[in-house]
């Protein structure tokens, strides 16, 4: 499967990259040529699913842990931050983003 | 000598090592004052007593910044202490610099990073490995004997060999990830340099261990690394994939292997022919692996919480300028990859086919330490360090990992220990054990430093 441009445009836009027009070229090239190596893995037969019994019974650990203390307050590190809220530009889908696009919003 | 005279000299050994920006370019951030004054309040007994560490600059501290190697975090200080941070802190170890390193741990010769190049202290027209490579070389400078990376791929071990120190990879869930800036969650560890086999396991005694903030840690009980040293291998069959001694492996690093092989022979080690059937594979399974990780954990570095933000018109835009300005090509490329093996359509014949692959990697060791091999030696990588500038390719520079990215995508436990030189450059030679038996690990290669295998040259 080869990856065109419009595929570069799709994925850049999905990761919230903004890829240069001189540059799409160069990375359909790029992709191609590492991807062109992964299809070596198009040869290995499929998983015997047999085998993976040893993780049957696996004891999970509490996906949580204690609460961390923070040395800084977040104001000392975030962008732009008022009355306890990270501040970030409108969303641009706003009815008035027009005009407001250059305000800050809370999140 | 106190531990403030330990960290002024090392300070000094940095100083006349050109260890700055102008030199070897080994450290993003140092603060001597700093450090000279966490020293004098450093505990005077534990592993790490009066003893300077470098530490990988994706490890958070509070005291230095963290930033990964990266534009999109510049200067940013973490507001708490990674795990290993505060353990090291509480074994008497003094942090006196955050080390150069490819940014966000993506990369093999320390080249990819935002603050430019480190360079190898053996030979400085050439890399250093990586991506833990300012760590490396901080301990083949002599600036320190103990320094801390981290490995997705072989970030450690790789840049161990091509410097001539000692490089360990732990078992998955032996060391705490909490504080570590996440590459690839399934792949990360912590790892450790060390001067001597020694140093590298007072370095891994003193982090091992279970942590109630990293839910991936292990409650198993940490063996005694520190008290393993040997020179008798009675009993401990060594396995010797031949996967891994193909005929394109450089012919002087296959004659220092032979050379380890032989000394390990004589300390009675048993040596066994095994194979590894599916090691070819490993390469693609791990550039489609961690690229996908890597496209969700770096989704958080958007100009909104914290590190750099550049503003656009609206929120969008925003995301996208800071991102393509923070980001560098290597992390660039590697987001767009695993973005792209993640989306509609190529899902299955990517990622799950990857996953699926990496169970038969894993499979492979489990099969042959079942039967009755107690652990591997193979080459770290496949020739010693090259030039800086020298690998443009992608996908060769991914291919100087080929040996070592195996034990991550299994969770083995992994060392590289020298073996040797090349004409005057380092090589490696590599230790695999099954899970949580860095004992094992540590044993062999106590003995193989013991036998004298550094001292020769091919």
């Amino acid at each position: 499967v080869a990856v065109t441009h419009d595929d570069v445009r799709n994925i850049a836009a999905l990761a919230r990259l903004a890829v240069a027009p001189e540059r799409l070229d160069t990375i359909v090239s790029e992709l191609n040529g590492i991807l062109g190596h992964m299809e070596a893995l198009s040869r290995v037969p499929a998983l015997d699913a047999a085998g993976d019994g040893q993780l049957d019974g696996m004891r999970l650990a509490p996906d949580h842990g204690p609460a961390v203390g923070l040395e800084r307050a977040p104001a000392s590190f975030a962008p732009a931050w008022r009355d306890g809220f990270f501040l970030v530009p409108r969303l641009a889908t706003h009815g008035d983003a027009g005009a407001a696009a250059d305000e800050e919003h809370s999140a | 000598m106190s531990a403030r005279a330990e960290v002024a000299a090392a300070f000094d050994r940095a100083d006349k090592a050109g260890a700055g920006r102008d030199g070897l370019n080994l450290f993003i951030s140092a603060d001597r004052a700093a450090a000279l004054a966490a020293a004098e309040a450093a505990p005077a007994t534990g592993l790490l007593a009066n003893t300077p560490v470098v530490l990988k600059d994706n490890i958070a501290t509070t005291t230095l910044t963290t930033s990964c190697g990266s534009r999109i975090l510049e200067g940013y200080v973490s507001p708490y202490d990674a795990t290993v941070t505060r353990r090291i802190r509480a074994e008497g170890g003094v942090v006196i610099a955050k080390s150069n390193m490819d940014e966000f741990a993506m990369g093999s010769s320390t080249e990819h990073s935002a603050y430019g190049p480190a360079r190898n202290p053996v030979d400085r027209g050439r890399v250093p490995g990586g991506s833990s490579g300012g760590s490396g070389a901080a301990v083949a400078a002599g600036i320190v004997r103990v320094a801390y990376g981290s490995e997705t791929g072989g970030s450690v071990r790789q840049p161990a060999a091509f410097c001539g120190v000692v490089g360990v990879k732990p078992t998955y869930g032996r060391v705490s990830r909490f504080g570590l800036v996440a590459f690839a969650s399934s792949l990360d560890q912590v790892g450790v340099f060390g001067a001597t086999v020694g140093d590298a396991a007072r370095g891994l005694q003193a982090i091992a261990g279970v942590d109630p903030h990293d839910a991936t840690t292990v409650d198993v009980p940490v063996d005694d690394y520190v008290h393993a040293a040997t020179d008798r291998l009675d009993g401990v069959v060594i396995g010797v994939p031949r996967e891994y001694f193909p005929t394109s492996l450089d012919a002087k690093t296959r004659a220092r292997c032979d050379a380890a092989l032989d000394a390990l022979r004589a300390a009675g080690a048993t040596l066994r022919d095994v194979s590894l059937p599916h090691t070819d594979y490993a390469i693609p399974v791990y550039y489609i692996v961690a690229p996908a990780e890597c496209s969700s954990n770096l989704a958080r570095f958007d100009g909104v919480r914290y590190g750099l933000r550049i503003v656009g018109d609206g929120l969008r835009a925003m995301y996208e300028a800071t991102r393509s300005k923070g980001f560098g090509a290597e992390v660039t490329r590697r987001i767009l990859l695993g973005t792209y093996v993640l989306s509609h359509g190529y899902y299955d014949a990517y990622y799950r086919k990857a996953q699926d692959v990496r169970t038969l990697i894993a499979r492979d060791f489990a099969r042959v330490f079942a039967d009755g091999v107690h652990a591997l030696f193979t080459p770290t990588t496949p020739g010693p360090a090259f030039e800086l500038g020298a690998i443009s390719d992608p996908y060769e520079m991914y291919l100087s990992d080929i040996f070592t990215v195996t034990a991550n995508l299994a969770g083995i436990p992994g060392m590289s220990v020298p073996i040797g030189r090349v004409g005057a450059l380092p090589v490696g030679g590599q230790i695999l054990a099954p899970h949580f038996h860095e004992r094992t690990m540590f044993r062999i290669g106590f003995a193989l430093e013991r036998a004298g295998i550094d001292g020769g040259v091919a």
